[in-house]
């Protein structure tokens, strides 16, 4: 395996796997973000922060004070060399999703018209998309899920929403999303999770992580409302959707 | 009775920051942080702290708060305006920054405004008592995350004070103010400089580049001669598949003008990064006001760790050369006041 490292100044630098959007590619950036982090906890690694798993690349953070560039990029060549595990530990869980109250899901007529099926056809595929968490970022806690059933694949919308509300379950290109905060956004809403993926008041605020495989379960409104309710008062027990 | 610093007045835009919220940019949460960790750094240390620790960040102007504790000690970094100690028997008087000062209940400390940078930094002894989030102060207001309720200070806030009485110690100054550094702001070239042609990396080590109005904590929009990437923009070559954002890049969006990213900056994104700002000169791009001018000029990645080191080592120096705040052979004024020596004298005229 040939990586490319990439220079961000004196404080971090890029190991890029590749220039394209694949889950092969991806899968060897969160064996090293995986490798790194085993590393560091058997206390080598020393000065370095944190990493910054992406698509295609993975971003090492470090301490100039506590080491170098010179001093890490071999480390780093070595856990490469010594090869990295094929698969990581993953998670696995779910997230319920309402699709049929018309105020969470806008868009899903105009998709089910786009790709030229019907909206029961659309919320199938969706619940039957395997879909893997391949980076979070623009926003803390926003993932971007691969995976998509590809007969849903479509552009962004020409005109993004300015106000797309908390926890909308959202798709475009070959990924879905489910939005953290109310923010504008141009993914196209087919429902809306009762969950939210970022609360300050949990112990890890942030609910999916990097390599997290991911389904949806659908609910109806009644169910939406329970859970909101539970999530809201701080009473939900999250690790029910967790399976490891 | 609890110890708080209630705002009277608020700042333009007063933030609470620590060192930043480590660890937590694989789950796409920006560190946030201090813009100048130095001006922290000194705050902290003229009040007796550890470095890193959370204290106010002031934006352009500071605030007025009021003293709701037996005392406070506290210390102003960065070039203020003069500042002002007032109340509530005693008339105003100015306020020297870089260095500690003792506050009593019912005092109001009037920040002034910082001129000549855009950030300063108040610290207090002790430090605030405020809940961590992700380990942090630090606020972060696109998220309402840390510090107060994630946001800047508005009027009649209540900052609780982590000491309800400040230590009885002598006040510190700096023996001279921190350098900083001046020339250019010295860059590594990428992560992505070969997405320019070497043109446009000509053009941008050999302009000068003004601060737009476009400048927060988020990060700065340059303004002057634009960037030639090395593919058509409208063939993609301002797009890359998003990558991480190291602190102090500098993407370059089709537009062809440079945007330095700092402490709120996101996580990842996908803009071709021609150079990264060296950590050493991170702290004087916190501190840049609409208007100014930079130039950078390029070093490589052993030169700029080596630049950091210096940094760090001029920066402990001046924090253990600080010095007491008495004026060599005059007199300490401010001392005189703080400690109200004439307490208790019922009759202070000589006898007829």
């Amino acid at each position: 395996m040939s990586v490319r490292y990439l220079s961000c100044g004196d404080t971090a630098f890029t190991v890029e796997f590749g220039n394209q959007i694949s889950p092969r590619i991806n899968g060897q950036v969160m064996a090293l973000h995986a490798a790194i982090g085993a590393a560091r906890k058997s206390g080598a690694l020393a000065g370095v922060v944190e990493t910054v798993p992406t698509m295609r690349s993975l971003m090492v953070t470090y301490d100039p004070m506590a080491t170098s560039r010179a001093a890490l990029q071999p480390e780093i060549d070595a856990l490469i060399a010594r090869g990295l595990p094929a698969e990581t530990r993953t998670r696995r869980v779910t997230i319920p999703c309402c699709y049929d109250d018309p105020e969470f899901a806008p868009d899903l007529a105009e998709v089910a018209e786009r790709t030229k099926r019907t909206p029961e056809q659309v919320i199938e595929g969706h619940l039957k998309s395997a879909f893997t968490v391949y980076v979070l970022g623009f926003m803390p806690g926003l993932a971007y899920i691969a995976g998509l059933d590809p007969a849903l694949f479509l552009p962004r919308r020409a005109e993004p929403r300015v106000r797309v509300p908390r926890s909308s379950v959202a798709i475009a290109m070959d990924m879905t999303t489910i939005y953290p905060f109310e923010t504008p956004g141009g993914w196209h809403l087919i429902g809306r999770t009762p969950l939210w993926m970022f609360d300050q008041r949990r112990e890890q605020p942030v609910f999916l992580a990097p390599g997290d495989r991911l389904s949806f379960e659908r609910i109806d409104r009644k169910a939406f409302d329970r859970i909101a309710a539970d999530v809201e008062a701080g009473s939900l027990d999250w690790a029910t959707l967790v399976a490891v | 009775m609890s110890a708080v610093l209630k705002v009277v007045r608020a700042g333009l835009f007063d933030t609470l920051q620590d060192k930043g919220r480590i660890g937590y940019l694989a789950l796409g949460m920006p560190s946030a942080g201090a813009m100048d960790r130095i001006g922290l750094a000194l705050a902290n240390a003229l009040a007796g702290n550890p470095a890193g620790i959370a204290g106010l960040e002031i934006g352009v102007m500071g605030p007025d708060l009021l003293v709701e504790a037996e005392s406070v000690r506290f210390a102003l970094a960065g070039p203020l305006s003069p500042s002002l100690i007032e109340g509530p028997d005693a008339p105003p008087r100015p306020l020297e920054s870089n260095r500690s000062h003792l506050l009593k209940r019912g005092q109001i400390l009037r920040v002034g405004m910082v001129e000549g940078s855009s950030t300063a930094y108040l610290a207090v002894a002790g430090g605030f008592a405020l809940p961590a989030v992700m380990g942090s102060l630090s606020t972060y207001t696109r998220a309402a995350i840390g510090g107060l309720e994630g946001r800047k200070l508005q009027a009649g806030d209540s900052l609780p004070l982590g000491l309800e009485q400040a230590p009885a110690r002598v006040e510190l100054k700096l023996a001279a103010p921190f350098d900083y550094g001046s020339g250019p702001v010295r860059i590594v070239w990428g992560p992505q400089d070969d997405y320019f042609s070497e043109r446009g990396r000509a053009t941008f080590v050999g302009s000068d580049y003004r601060v737009s109005r476009e400048a927060d904590r988020m990060g700065i929009r340059f303004e002057g001669p634009t960037i030639e990437h090395a593919v058509a923009v409208d063939k993609g070559g301002a797009d890359i598949i998003s990558d991480g954002i190291g602190p102090g890049a500098i993407q370059v969006p089709g537009a062809g003008l440079p945007i330095v990213l700092l402490a709120d900056r996101q996580t990842v994104g996908g803009y071709p990064k021609i150079a990264t700002v060296a950590s050493a000169d991170l702290p004087r791009l916190g501190r840049l006001l609409p208007g100014q001018t930079v130039r950078f000029a390029a070093v490589t990645v052993e030169e700029a760790e080596k630049l950091r080191r210096d940094q760090e080592a001029r920066l402990a120096r001046a924090i253990a050369d600080l010095q007491p705040a008495r004026p060599a052979g005059g007199i300490d004024l401010s001392r005189l006041y703080e400690e109200n020596l004439i307490d208790g004298v019922v009759y202070a005229r000589p006898p007829a």
